[in-house]
């Protein structure tokens, strides 16, 4: 429960699982949204086994950033008790889930990125997060396969399901640069055998997504603006409702459990 | 919300090698092969298996409720097609 105070900077190790943390938390919290509100049950339940996936990451990632940290904080501690700007996430995680268009665009464009990184990190000389890579691993090609198929039949589906396709494919375009910007700390623990220095992950990244909009018939998105600063704390203005959200039930009821 | 309802598939899973399929349900999807995916979703999420089966259900002939008598009552007084007439030797194992 001690709140650490911002300007005491982390090991950059438990930094580092922070970020990969906070990215599968808050993803998890935006695919939840949907549960009851998918096209069809299936579909609901499709959305929330990506959701407890995402989720079982996310707390093996901050449980350990905790560990790595040394000051006492539990998994709960940091998803429910960190204020806005100590969330190190990715912009495009928290942006809000739309219409399914925009959720299968953003889940093509993250778990894309996620496979890449996770592959690589499986091989990490950290063991822990070596292992937490190696399980989520074929998790993550699940949920990139799943937005994969919804892509296809959305893009080369009726002319509205392109339509909106191609919109989702918009409204992500500007937090794609963000994923693979990377920075000194990352680059150092990459140096290390930790970390995953991510620009190396982009060529793969526009490969991949290039064959699937190919073969949906759809335009490659162009954006006129890039996010960034998801790293460093720095977030969208949809980030706090999304906290409120989460964290409400814990702060309401401090200590509480089932 | 007839008409944007998905097609319904029946699911049959393995539930490990050596076994066969075994229907366990059904579900809605667009096409077969998220059928399959939905199948993986709602029926294997607690390792229950290692193949599926769908089926789309409008493919499936069934027999009909009407022709029950017909069908399977002549069967029931004719137990002389049940192997129960000869006995089993003690070194026989798996019958």
């Amino acid at each position: 429960m001690s709140a650490v105070p911002l300007d005491v900077p982390l090991p950059p190790l438990a930094t580092y699982a922070l970020r990969l943390g906070d990215d599968a938390l808050i993803l998890a919290q935006r695919m939840g949204e949907w549960i009851a509100s998918a096209p069809q049950i299936e579909e609901d339940v499709a959305l929330g086994n990506i959701a407890l996936d995402l989720l079982g990451q996310a707390r093996t990632l901050l449980t350990y950033a905790g560990e790595v940290e040394g000051a006492g904080r539990s998994e709960d501690d940091l998803a429910y008790l960190r204020e806005e700007r100590a969330f190190l996430n990715l912009h495009i995680v928290e942006q809000p889930g739309g219409d399914f268009g925009v959720t299968m665009a953003r889940l093509l464009f993250f778990s894309t990125y996620q496979l890449g990184l996770y592959d690589r990190l499986q091989h990490s000389s950290d063991p822990t997060l070596a292992g937490v890579a190696g399980k989520a691993v074929k998790e993550v090609a699940y949920h990139r396969d799943h937005a994969t198929q919804w892509v296809l039949r959305l893009g080369d589906g009726t002319q509205e399901s392109h339509r909106r396709m191609q919109a989702g494919l918009a409204a992500m375009a500007p937090f794609v640069d963000e994923m693979f910007t990377g920075d000194g700390l990352e680059q150092s623990l990459s140096s290390a055998g930790v970390a995953v220095d991510v620009p190396t992950l982009r060529e793969e990244w526009d490969r991949y997504v290039g064959s699937v909009l190919r073969e949906a018939t759809l335009e490659p998105p162009e954006t006129t603006w890039t996010a960034r600063g998801g790293r460093r704390g720095i977030h969208s203005e949809h980030f706090g409702h999304l906290l409120a959200q989460l964290q409400h039930l814990h702060r309401s009821h401090p200590g509480a459990s089932w | 919300m007839s008409e944007r309802d998905w097609p319904l598939f029946e699911v049959f899973v393995r539930s490990r090698r050596g076994l066969s399929h075994v229907h366990v349900g059904s579900l809605h999807a667009p096409d077969a092969e998220m059928a399959v995916r939905n199948a993986r979703d709602v029926y294997t999420r607690r390792n229950e298996g290692v193949s599926i089966w769908v089926v789309p259900t409008a493919a499936v002939i069934a027999s009909s409720p009407d022709e029950k008598d017909t069908f399977f009552d002549p069967a029931g007084d004719k137990a002389y097609r049940h192997p129960t007439f000869y006995d089993i030797p003690a070194e026989v194992q798996h019958l």
